[in-house]
């Protein structure tokens, strides 16, 4: 949340500004809000918010608050991070504002957003957070927030996102989460959940500082576990290097093998036609007149397997190149482009082409090379596109007929899908299979692997699966409870035209509600209380009259009329 | 327990039911013996046993307020008062302006008062940190007593304002009691609140632009916290404005007596040149007065600000004068602010109750105005062809709209470089603090004045010229 102290002096029309069309794709020399540098083994990525670069007209970025176009290049950060800078140990995460560390989001953009645009903002930004706690917990990565100024809001959330979190002794500089007493709404990207799940702030103390609007610094902000450790500011700087310095070394135990040379993420350039995107491996066309969408993977083809099957070194030779990683980052920006650019497709039908051997090849040569850090990254990378997927507000439909190969780590589409339709037709056999990727390699938000939480209650049927490797037609497939409606091709052009038809004419929030309880079965983790309770909360108060009604809080922040609370509690 | 409420009530005089309130007597006996640590540690330095000439208030009364005798400085007598006011006080400003105001602390508002009294109250001990070495090298005794009168007042201003701490905040009050005193001006890690009070006051020339520019701040933001609906706050803040005008005498005569002694060196060197005869040019006066105004034009806060507007609308300040005024709503104004957009300068219409620090900093611009004219005035009586000018509340500006942008003295925008080029001109730099310090040498001697600043028109409360104001001697 941003102070607004001194907040733009421009108009406050708070009509919702139309939503400009999002490039998810940014390179390290045009970023505007951050700085980034390398000493060693320590990589400093410093907040440097434009205040005239905001991503929408209507506001400005002031006090290193940000928008979707800040947390874009943030999230470029994390990735080259881990995939060009293989030999960062630490990250310090700080600011170049020496008054100001983060003032969280842009409250002027949220007051001028609408529904669906708050809701991908947050959904976006808690993606990158756990992607950052991700390259902290897998990548050998310790991400440190050197918190050197007012750490507010969602500032203070990007701050729990961090290992660990060094404060400011000033006498001012605090943290807070002046999200509820402020604005009436919550701080939505897992401020609440972090606090009590991963810091383990006692609840009572937790309930105190998310009331407390100007937060709590100094010794206090110890006391309680908001931080971890305050340092006076003439020796800010070099406390928080030592305290890397001495992280580096534990970070760098048990390193995963290859030399450590980053390889460079290239920018993908798709074709663009006005009803589609083509990449080089996948495929998005949409139509907005249906509500629906089209998307294809295309498979690994023998010389991709080829080059996996030579080892390590070769993978990392193809650096960016690599099927597993260029298809992967392909699908991750269909996925956002969808989000963003087209909210009025409601359902999207997923095909994967190619050869389901071919794939299985594929898959068990790239685990065999896993030990490699590069390989490890390419698969860390995977797992977080599908579990962009798994909270993607679509419907998504996958067809296997003819042609296609949903195998290993691309079975995973399906098993992400909310139904798998599968052509039983013995002239043009379609098969199913599975590999590695589909027993822990690619889990999901929960830590349940996709198809653990599908046969959550048939737990014969999913030991009888596990380490099978033939390939699954229909009717094994369909045994197996990997297929929700099988057809034969007489069947298969009706049917499958009467399940869109049917899908696109329902309700789309109640679908979104529905898909989003039914594809999480099994235990809760952080980072699915995220999505799924702090989300589930947030969104629905960003819609209640106390947060955006026209006499709402939010609404109403940095204006002259206060709020007016329907006091009823619901 | 008995002996202790007997000596806090001697020493404190107030008007606040000390004696009878036991959580308040046990909060203060805890936080005395650390404040008189903080005064022996940081109030002015090595004056400690001197007799000064000193005003004390006593009571609310007529005759009680301005008690003149002979103390020394950490016996200095400070008192806890409220402004007695006349009947049932109401709300002044915002959405419940005329609903009686708060004797306690409406829940709601406990937050965003705590903040506010907190940030006044630092500015207190603040001062006297700024200022404690300015007695080594005072003009006269005269002025030597006027600057302790300034830190001793100072010094019970912080007392007010931890009694409101104290008394109606609980546990965080106290805390913040107790930081008030840790904070230090120009520490790097343990800064005060706001920039000003943060800047070095090395010689008198600053020490009577700071308590015309700066404490002039303070009276405008005590004046709109004494229209508080929090009734205990505004009483306390009307009381502390009586004091304060003290301090903007000084400031005020003080810059008009060094004004009207350069203008008789001017005349009476031959080249018309001040420094040669020892005393302080215009262009440095100009530039002093270039700092510390703009400096304590940060202050108010941003032009824009939610917080201004939140303040206003749940009625814990109010306007300069709010009775003034015959709308205390303000839901309806816009307020005209110069602004940049795309690197120049348009105006903007701003609601008016977002626009409330600006509203505030009128007043005070109107006000050092006024002083300036006067200024003039003398150096048209003494026949100077100088005049002195207050630059535009654009310049030099580190907090707000303009902060991040360069203006010159007029107000125009202009590059980084071309500020950077002519900024030796334009306010105060390190060589000014050279010069200044070489001609400041301490004059102790009754009715002597340092060459470089004339005599006042009048001494203290009837008293002599020549009358020791400060008995260094003793």
């Amino acid at each position: 949340m941003q102070d607004v102290a001194h907040a733009s002096a421009g108009g406050h029309s708070h009509a919702t500004a139309p939503n400009p069309v999002v490039d998810f794709e940014v390179q390290p020399r045009s970023y505007h809000h951050w700085k980034v540098s390398y000493e060693g083994p320590i990589a400093r990525v410093a907040m440097a918010v434009d205040p005239a670069a905001p991503l929408r007209d209507g506001y400005e970025l002031k006090l290193n608050s940000y928008d979707l176009g800040v947390d874009i290049e943030l999230a470029d950060i994390v990735r080259r991070m881990r995939f060009e800078h293989p030999e960062v140990r630490v990250v310090v995460l700080t600011s170049a504002n020496d008054r100001v560390f983060c003032a969280g989001a842009n409250i002027h953009m949220l007051g001028t957003s609408s529904h669906a645009w708050k809701v991908n903002f947050c959904k976006f930004t808690n993606e990158t957070r756990c992607e950052l706690e991700e390259a902290t917990a897998a990548s050998h990565q310790t991400w440190v927030a050197a918190c050197n100024g007012t750490t507010a809001g969602g500032g203070y959330e990007l701050a729990l996102a961090c290992k660990e979190i060094y404060l400011q002794d000033d006498g001012n500089s605090a943290v807070s989460l002046p999200e509820v007493p402020l604005l009436g709404v919550l701080p939505g990207t897992g401020g609440l959940t972090r606090l009590v799940d991963k810091r383990m702030v006692r609840r009572d103390r937790a309930d105190v500082f998310s009331t407390t609007a100007e937060g709590i610094r100094g010794k206090k902000a110890v006391q309680w576990g908001l931080v971890d450790a305050i340092f006076p500011r003439s020796k800010f700087d070099e406390k928080v290097l030592e305290r890397a310095k001495a992280l580096v070394t534990a970070a760098s135990a048990n390193l995963p093998t290859g030399e450590r040379k980053g390889v460079t993420l290239d920018a993908l350039h798709p074709e663009r036609t006005s009803n589609g995107r083509k990449y080089r491996h996948v495929e998005l066309t949409w139509d907005d007149t249906t509500r629906t969408a089209s998307l294809t993977i295309h498979g690994p083809t023998p010389d991709d397997v080829a080059l996996v099957e030579r080892g390590a070194d070769a993978i990392v030779r193809a650096g960016a190149d690599v099927w597993a990683l260029r298809a992967f980052r392909e699908l991750d920006d269909a996925l956002l482009q969808l989000r963003v650019n087209h909210m009025l497709v409601g359902l999207v039908a997923v095909r994967v082409v190619g050869d389901p051997s071919c794939a299985q090849a594929h898959d068990a040569a790239l685990i065999k090379a896993r030990d490699h850090w590069f390989v490890r990254e390419v698969m860390l990378h995977m797992g977080r596109v599908l579990r962009r997927m798994d909270n993607t507000s679509r419907s998504f439909f996958a067809f296997a007929d003819k042609g296609t190969a949903f195998a290993g780590c691309l079975l995973e589409v399906a098993l992400a899908s909310d139904r798998l339709y599968m052509l039983d037709d013995t002239s043009s056999p379609v098969h199913l299979a599975l590999s590695e990727f589909n027993e822990g390699a690619l889990p999901m938000h929960t830590g349940l692997t996709r198809l653990q939480c599908r046969l959550l209650g048939a737990k014969p049927q999913l030991d009888a699966l596990v380490g099978r490797r033939e390939l699954l037609d229909a009717e094994a497939g369909d045994e197996a409870g990997l297929v929700t409606v099988k057809l034969d091709d007489i069947d298969w052009d009706d049917d499958t035209r009467i399940a869109i038809e049917e899908r696109a004419s329902l309700s789309p929030d109640a679908l979104t509600g529905m898909e989003q309880n039914l594809r999480f079965a099994g235990p809760e983790t952080p980072d699915s209380k995220i999505y799924a309770r702090l989300s589930a909360w947030q969104n629905w108060i960003f819609i209640r009259p106390n947060a955006t009604g026209p006499e709402g809080a939010l609404t109403l922040y940095a204006r002259p009329e206060r709020p007016q609370f329907d006091w009823s509690r619901v | 327990m008995t002996s202790v409420n007997v000596d806090l009530n001697g020493k404190i005089p107030n008007n606040v039911g000390l004696s009878e309130d036991a959580k308040l007597q046990r909060a203060l006996e805890g936080w005395l013996p650390r404040y008189l640590d903080w005064w022996n540690e940081m109030g002015p330095s090595d004056f400690a046993d001197k007799p000064v000439f000193l005003r004390t208030a006593v009571s609310v009364d007529p005759g009680g307020w301005a008690h003149y005798d002979y103390v020394r400085m950490p016996d200095y007598r400070w008192g806890i008062f409220l402004d007695p006011g006349n009947g049932p006080a109401t709300i002044k400003a915002g959405d419940d302006a005329g609903k009686p105001a708060w004797l306690d602390v409406p829940g709601e508002h406990r937050n965003a008062l705590r903040r506010i009294i907190v940030t006044q109250a630092d500015t207190e001990p603040a001062s006297v940190e700024q200022q404690r070495l300015l007695g080594h090298i005072a003009p006269s005794l005269y002025d030597l007593r006027n600057l302790f009168q300034v830190n001793v007042e100072e010094g019970r201003h912080l007392w007010a304002m931890v009694y409101l701490l104290h008394k109606f905040f609980g546990r965080d009050g106290r805390d913040e009691a107790d930081e008030l005193l840790l904070r230090r001006s120009g520490n790097a890690d343990k800064p005060r609140i706001l920039g000003a009070f943060n800047q070095p006051c090395d010689h008198w020339l600053s020490f009577f632009a700071f308590t015309m520019f700066t404490d002039r701040d303070g009276k405008y933001q005590l004046a709109a916290l004494s229209e508080s609906g929090f009734d205990p706050l505004a009483r306390t803040t009307q009381f502390m404005l009586t004091e304060e005008a003290h301090h903007l005498f000084v400031g005020e005569t003080g810059m008009d007596r060094i004004i009207k002694r350069s203008a008789e060196l001017q005349k009476l060197d031959p080249n018309g040149d001040v420094r040669a005869q020892g005393g302080i040019d215009f262009d440095l006066i100009q530039r002093t007065i270039n700092y510390w105004y703009t400096y304590s034009l940060d202050l108010f806060g941003g032009e824009v600000s939610s917080n201004a507007s939140t303040f206003f609308a749940t009625g814990l300040k109010g306007r300069y004068r709010e009775e003034q005024y015959s709308d205390h709503l303000a839901l309806e104004g816009s307020y005209r602010l110069p602004v940049i957009e795309g690197g120049r300068m348009v105006e903007n219409d701003v609601p008016l109750r977002t626009a409330m620090n600006e509203v505030l900093r009128d007043a005070y611009v109107a006000d050092c105005e006024r002083a300036l004219r006067k200024w003039n005035k003398t150096l048209e009586a003494s026949g100077s062809p100088t005049r002195l000018t207050l630059p535009s509340r654009r310049f030099h500006r580190h907090q707000g709209i303009y902060a991040d942008h360069h203006f010159d003295p007029q107000g125009n925008l202009i590059s980084a470089e071309q500020y950077a080029a002519n900024q030796a001109r334009w306010v105060l730099v390190p060589e000014d603090n050279t010069y200044l310090l070489s001609i400041m040498k301490p004059v102790y001697e009754p009715g002597k004045f340092a060459n470089w600043i004339a005599p006042p028109a009048k001494g203290i409360e009837g008293r002599p010229m020549d009358f020791e104001y400060v008995k260094v001697h003793a």
